[in-house]
């Protein structure tokens, strides 16, 4: 049977954009134009990278998402992603990451899995969590923020750099793992692979699918409320100075008057 | 008053600067309780270091499993001492792994999760409120979690660590292993700068793009050297491989909260502001006077930052004596 990787990616507002909320505490999704996070990219790449060498593989892509997420799951397949699945449900509006990792959990469940890719983050909420939830809600192992990966057999090695050392990791499939953006560059679609992603297969799969109860999730299933969002002030002008020669000095006295020295 | 369960980072047998941060934060939500785990004979410091710090409890569990495999034998016995203790609230660190081992928690214990928290208070009701700063610090969000144990992990610099001596009395926890871990098959400590780690240092020096290369960025470690900071490196340089990736600030990279923050030949993209924009004071020097890095700074030089870096340095010397 041929190896089953599946991509997790998030469709997300541009962060070149100005990102805000709406009323609901949301993110402002009607802002600022979204698109597939950087970051996910790199985990399409590697799956891409772990299929070319194993031979017998199927990338799938998978979102949960509005529908404008299929900008994403589109980007993923003309990357060269074999298909794609996209949960989709006005319910799912408002969903914390808790209730997105079962709604995940399920979907992979219902495709079936032998390794499932994430990026190291989201670009809008950066929280990082989703594989190691992933993996507790699944009873897999996590191999998770791997600068460089191998999978050999049924094997999954990587290199995870921490802040205390550089870890060598092994799991066994079936396994969740997350990748940085160390871990190789994402490839560009070609011509060829955006005319091609147009025929791709994307299922959609919504809550009844998935056999999820709309209680759970959204906004009134989530485990964390919003109390206030508040616009960070605008950063007072600050001191501009040319450097005519002194600059260096001119620095080092207001450093000195700031205390710093 | 609830028990808040600390859980107490350490390296090299060391508690580091962000457990003592998080005992403070959690004297204002109830009485802190360290969990120090892995730390093999070192537990002993560690636990009087927490004592000192407001630890009325420190509970302790040693075990091969906690270096041997990754995140799941902490979330073990996190989860257990938690369940055990009936834990008022659950404080991690805002590391990779901390908010990895704070998820799964979270989760096996049915509550919700915060993560980045920047500041921490007792909500009316006493419950704990976190702040976050989000969108490339565009905005700050407070939040509670609203179903379960609270589960937070909070960034590096979010307080200063503040003394209180507690009890510190110890407890030897025994913690049911349940496997279904990725194994770690070899460990290279990282080699130490002698500087401040760059998360956790009160002043950081970064160089970017205008540093031009490698070489270059010894005019940086020099100030860095002077003012006893931290060195730090946009995206662009460490893609251009001048500077290793573990010194990365933004997005993708180091997250840092200093209380001085200077950025030399740093153009100041989105991704690098989201990195280093909550800062609390910010000095920057580039030759661009459009950059958009002005728009951040307390104060800026528009020069040559190989001028203005040594002169700088050379001032900071004489000053410091």
């Amino acid at each position: 049977m041929s190896l089953r990787i599946v991509v997790c990616v998030k469709y997300v507002p541009d962060a070149t954009g100005d990102r805000r909320f709406a009323d609901d505490t949301t993110t402002d999704r009607d802002a600022v134009d979204g698109l597939l996070s950087e970051l996910d990219e790199y985990g399409v790449e590697q799956a891409l990278r772990i299929a070319e060498t194993h031979g017998d593989a199927e990338v799938t892509v998978l979102t949960v998402g509005p529908d404008d997420a299929k900008d994403a799951l589109r980007k993923a397949l003309s990357m060269g992603a074999d298909k794609a699945v996209h949960v989709n449900d006005d319910d799912i509006h408002g969903t914390d990451v808790i209730g997105t990792s079962a709604i995940i959990a399920k979907a992979l469940e219902t495709t079936g899995y032998d390794l499932v890719v994430c990026g190291m983050a989201s670009t809008d909420g950066t929280m990082g969590v989703l594989p190691a939830l992933l993996a507790e809600r699944l009873g897999v192992p996590q191999a998770t923020l791997l600068s460089e990966v191998t999978l050999d057999g049924t094997t999954v090695t990587g290199r995870r750099d921490g802040d205390a050392a550089t870890e060598q990791i092994s799991a066994t499939l079936p396994a969740v793992i997350s990748v940085t953006d160390q871990s190789g560059e994402a490839r560009y679609p070609s011509f060829k692979g955006i005319m091609a992603a147009k025929k791709k297969p994307v299922t959609s799969l919504d809550l009844d699918d998935l056999g999820i109860d709309t209680d759970t999730v959204g906004l009134t299933g989530a485990w964390t409320a919003v109390e206030t969002i508040t616009a960070r002030p605008a950063r007072t002008a600050g001191t501009i100075v040319k450097d005519e020669g002194e600059g260096g000095k001119a620095l080092a006295a207001y450093l000195v008057e700031q205390k710093f020295i | 008053m609830a028990e808040i369960l600390v859980l107490v980072d350490h390296a090299d047998g060391v508690v580091r600067k962000p457990a003592l941060e998080l005992l403070t934060l959690a004297r204002r939500i109830g009485e802190p309780s360290a969990v120090v785990l892995g730390a093999g004979p070192a537990a002993t410091d560690i636990a009087a270091k927490a004592a000192e710090y407001g630890a009325a409890k420190v509970y302790t569990a040693d075990g091969a499993e906690f270096t041997d495999q990754l995140v799941v034998p902490k979330v073990d016995a996190l989860t257990q001492i938690a369940t055990a203790a009936n834990a008022g609230a659950v404080l991690v660190t805002s590391s990779g792994e901390g908010k990895e081992i704070a998820a799964r928690v979270a989760l096996r214990l049915g509550s919700g999760i915060i993560t980045d928290a920047v500041d921490l208070e007792a909500g009316t009701d006493g419950s704990p409120v976190a702040t976050q700063s989000v969108f490339a610090a565009s905005f700050q969000v407070k939040s509670k979690v609203s179903h379960g144990t609270p589960v937070i992990t909070v960034k590096p610099n979010s307080t200063t660590p503040e003394a209180a001596p507690a009890a510190g009395t110890v407890e030897t926890a025994s913690v049911e292993f349940t496997g279904n871990a990725a194994t770690v098959t070899a460990r290279t400590p990282r080699v130490s700068s002698g500087r401040p780690e760059l998360t956790e240092a009160a002043i950081v020096v970064s160089g970017g793009r205008g540093v031009g290369a490698a070489e270059g960025f010894a005019v940086v470690e020099d100030l860095a050297d002077a003012l006893g900071a931290a060195v730090g490196a946009s995206r662009a340089a460490v893609d251009a491989g001048w500077y290793p990736h573990t010194n990365q600030v933004g997005q993708t990279g180091k997250q840092v909260s200093p209380q001085l923050y200077v950025a030399a030949g740093i153009s100041g993209a989105i991704q690098h502001r989201a990195g280093m924009q909550t800062s609390k004071t910010i000095v920057a020097i580039n030759k661009d006077p459009e950059a958009p890095i002005f728009e951040l700074v307390d104060y800026g030089v528009v020069g040559d930052l190989f001028t203005v870096l040594p002169q700088l340095t050379t001032e900071v010397k004489t000053r410091k004596g």
